[in-house]
């Protein structure tokens, strides 16, 4: 089969970026949509052209390094995939593609398809864990946890980190990613002790990156590869209402002998 | 080359805790003064940034992901194994090291193994504590499944992706030391070379994969956790990105290579479907817990499955290894695999493929805990194939999975260049020459949690920080130098082929000659051919793009470079090794009945490997292995 690719190229951060025009000759439904690209790479480097650049790496759906828009969709027209799991089947002979990078103003373009996510690291590191330092944890079983719960923080937890939600929302928002960690944690008892000071850091950080509000469109759910669901959002919204309401900085150490 | 492995002495229960009490400790307030580099941040890289952070180390941690959370570790999907014995099932932490000795077919280390076994506790509680969400029984408590060859339940796990959950862990771990100022993190960078200095391990040189600088980086000690060199076949189950580059640096500047020729073929992959083929994927070992393994009876049979009546079917896995079935271990299953298939009863296109049927188990227990157990992978499935495995059985064919060969470390993780450390896939230790399933999760996170900041901190102990060494040193600058006339020479060669093209032949001619089984005359077949393809790669290959941009193309170059150069290593090591032992199958030793014949009088050691120079044949020394506490045995699984 064969397909008409329209790409975003762009040299650098800096330089400005335009659509380019590609056919693909001699794919088959069987390829990946990345192994597409892999062959349309092969046949630019041939004719001495710069390869189009794509973040990607385990093409199994998981780490979570691809990801562009293919016709205004993030991942593709596949629900519940990543693009690296995306299969030509999916897609009709002769069949034209506009492909984009992730467009959100914390998401600057480095090349290409390569955007720079590294404000999804940042909301992490404002609070994304536990605080127990290695050593000295409790025997794993003294802390028993309910099924449900255990269940409901793996769903949330299963977040790839691809930056579909974002690119998917209308404001560009951040909230579904921050918000898969916020109830992971919250739903563990585990979480409990730094739970309000986890909501109040993650939501402000994630404010601090630029990433607008959520207003409830829900196209982020419908676009994420790993299913994360809405609810997730609200969990956060609580959270947050909760610990703005109840939270007091913990008092101040004091000298001993 | 002195190889000495610095195992403690005493009883092997005892070993470990007498060398933590014997070893010298760091002031608190000095250990800031000390910087260490850690390359890679999956399981064992993450974990150990964060643990030495914690203790307020300054750390370094590099990898040439946009972020530490996609390393390799991701992928990993069916569990960790621990010996906590919560099923009742009489497992204990000699239960685990007797199967880890046993399963890596008697060439590992027994006192590295025991400290494994012991240590996997400690993961659990840690893992546990970080709020992993492990799967749970109705009672709130733990549940675990079975994995190969194994006869106890010990393997923890969280659905399909317990790698996935236990990386977040390492790597929320390593962001809250990020924020506390402790580490330092360099994404999108990748190690080129490795700086020694009188002897010693001072640094690496890293280039800036989005703009292409070139920077040194000193440091007191180096921290390699890089991962397995699986890519050096092309298609394996690694990520694209994986490679060789950190450790073959590391080698060619002294650091022994050891047993390169121990390369893991996973038995249930999906089958390769076309010559695009970019990797293959794997489903989790943990499915043969319920799946059955078969093929038909009658050679070339196209039937579809659903035709074959059950008397037709041969369930090869239980009908030759009746006391572990579908749990065989993963070398033996594999090479079942291939002879089934050589013998024309391989199914799907190219009869590269067999059954693995879910229809007794959907029967047994229902769709519904079917789709609990597996949902994901099942997914995974169908996505890939077009092909619905609650209906259809899953098709699957040996892959290559992971790499038990590695750098040569000793008891402390230390190489055999000093300051320089070596944990999880990317060292040797402690898996022989085969991996049991859930027990790589296990071995990083011994590595990066409970090792190396124990080591370290000796090491360190007996070092000033700093030592005067700066990046201005004639080593650093010489590294540099040797960095950017590599980088130059690969843009300039402007030959016909891709590097891909390369890296395509490269994989055949392993995959073909030193893959699941191996003889003389094909490993001196490939190892002529690797050397003519390496010599055609560096007049022939086509590099296009600039040295100071995001330039894809020129980083797959530098990394198939490096392949060119192990391939021959690990034909090499794989020849001189005459005999068969877990994954290394050579056909001219094996029993009557078709396994692997191992030769304990010539061949029990490690084999690690000296770079000798360009044009030098390297040097094969050998760490004699001692067996006190499980008795040398052929292994059964019947």
């Amino acid at each position: 089969m064969k397909l008409i690719l329209h790409i975003w190229r762009q040299k650098d951060r800096q330089s400005p970026g335009k659509m380019v025009r590609y056919e693909v000759q001699n794919v088959n439904e069987h390829m990946s949509f990345l192994e597409m690209l892999d062959v349309l790479n092969e046949d630019l480097i041939a004719r001495n052209q710069d390869p189009v650049a794509f973040d990607h790496d385990c093409r199994e759906g998981i780490c979570g390094s691809c990801g562009f828009m293919i016709n205004g969709v993030a991942h593709g027209p596949q629900r519940g995939t990543t693009v690296c799991q995306l299969h030509l089947r999916h897609f009709k002979d002769g069949q034209e593609l506009w492909l984009e990078p992730w467009r959100a103003r914390a998401f600057p373009v480095l090349k290409d398809l390569i955007v720079d996510r590294s404000a999804f690291d940042r909301i992490i590191a404002a609070g994304g864990y536990v605080s127990i330092n290695t050593g000295g944890a409790p025997e794993a079983n003294s802390l028993p946890v309910e099924k449900t719960k255990a269940d409901l923080a793996m769903d949330a937890a299963q977040c790839i980190g691809c930056g579909a939600c974002v690119a998917a929302c209308p404001n560009a928002s951040a909230s579904l990613f921050t918000a898969a960690k916020i109830s992971h944690l919250a739903l563990l008892p585990q979480g409990e002790a730094e739970r309000e000071r986890r909501a109040l850091n993650m939501v402000a950080q994630m404010q601090a990156e630029l990433f607008g509000a959520c207003t409830n469109h829900g196209e982020c759910e419908a676009v994420c590869p790993k299913g994360i669901k809405l609810e997730n959002i609200a969990r956060m919204n609580r959270e947050f209402v909760q610990a703005a309401c109840l939270h007091r900085e913990p008092a101040r150490e004091t000298g001993g002998a | 080359m002195k190889l000495d492995a610095r195992i403690p002495a005493g009883p092997i229960e005892q070993k470990w805790d007498k060398l933590k009490f014997d070893m010298k400790l760091v002031n608190p307030a000095n250990k800031r003064k000390y910087k260490v580099i850690v390359v890679g941040t999956g399981l064992a890289g993450g974990s150990a940034a964060a643990s030495l952070g914690e203790l307020s180390y300054n750390v370094e941690a590099f990898c040439y992901q946009d972020s530490p959370r996609r390393a390799h570790s991701i992928a990993a999907q069916g569990g960790i194994n621990a010996a906590k014995n919560y099923q009742n099932d009489n497992d204990s932490v000699f239960r685990l090291f007797y199967d880890t000795v046993k399963g890596g077919d008697f060439r590992s280390r027994e006192a590295n193994v025991y400290r494994l076994a012991q240590l996997s506790v400690n993961i659990i509680d840690q893992c546990v504590a970080q709020g992993v969400p492990f799967a749970r029984e109705y009672g709130g408590l733990l549940a675990n499944r079975s994995f190969g060859g194994a006869q106890v339940s010990r393997t923890f796990y969280a659905r399909g992706q317990t790698g996935q959950q236990l990386l977040l862990g390492a790597y929320q771990a390593l962001e809250r030391q990020v924020k506390a100022g402790t580490v330092k993190m360099f994404p999108r960078h990748e190690m080129l070379e490795l700086v020694v200095i009188d002897g010693r391990a001072r640094g690496i040189i890293a280039r800036d994969l989005v703009s292409g600088e070139i920077e040194p980086h000193v440091a007191d000690a180096v921290i390699l956790a890089t991962g397995g060199y699986g890519n050096v076949f092309y298609l394996s189950t690694n990520a694209k990105g994986c490679n060789t580059t950190a450790i073959w640096r590391a080698y060619k500047k002294g650091a022994a290579f050891a047993n390169p020729c121990f390369t893991q073929i996973h038995p249930t992959c999906i089958p390769v479907s076309g010559d695009y083929q970019s990797k293959l994927t794997l489903m989790s070992e943990s499915l043969r817990n319920d799946g059955r393994i078969w093929v038909p009876k009658k050679k070339e049979d196209t039937r579809p499955p659903s035709q074959i009546p059950e008397e037709e079917r041969d369930y090869y896995l239980e009908r030759m290894y009746p006391a572990f079935g579908n749990l065989s271990p993963r070398d033996i299953a594999s090479r079942a695999a291939k002879r089934v298939c050589d013998e024309g009863r391989g199914v799907g296109p190219g009869g590269r493929g067999v059954y693995l049927d879910f229809a007794d188990a959907i029967r047994r227990l229902g769709r519904q805990t079917i789709t609990e157990r597996y949902g994901n992978l099942f997914e995974m499935y169908e996505r890939i194939t077009g092909e619905d495995p609650y209906r259809v059985p899953m098709r699957i064919f040996p892959a290559v999975h992971y790499a038990m060969g590695g750098l040569w470390v000793d008891y402390h993780l230390m190489s055999t260049i000093p300051g320089l450390f070596v944990l999880g896939e990317a060292n040797f230790s402690d898996h022989g020459a085969n991996r049991l399933g859930a027990s790589a999760l296990m071995q990083g996170l011994a590595d990066g949690y409970f090792v190396i900041p124990y080591t370290l901190g000796n090491f360190l102990a007996g070092v000033k920080p700093g030592d005067g060494i700066t990046a201005d040193h004639a080593e650093f600058a010489a590294a540099r130098r040797a960095v950017e006339e590599r980088l130059r020479r690969l843009l300039a060669i402007q030959g016909k082929r891709t590097v891909d093209s390369f890296h395509r032949e490269l994989g055949h001619i392993m995959w073909e000659d030193c893959g699941m089984s191996r003889h003389r005359k094909g490993l001196e077949s490939a190892l002529g051919r690797i050397r003519a393809l390496r010599g055609e790669y560096w007049q022939n290959v086509k590099v296009v793009g600039e040295e100071a941009e995001i330039n894809q193309a020129l980083e797959k170059a530098g990394r198939v470079a490096d392949f060119l150069e192990l391939g021959e290593l690990i034909c090499r090591d794989a020849l001189e090794r005459k005999e068969s032992c877990g994954a290394h199958f050579r056909e001219e030793y094996q029993t009557p009945d078709g396994e692997a014949l191992r030769n304990d009088a010539q061949f029990a050691h490690v084999a690690a490997w000296e770079y000798a120079g360009e044009n030098a044949s390297p040097i094969r020394n050998i760490e004699p292995l001692e067996f006190e506490y499980v008795h040398l045995a052929q292994r059964s699984y019947k």
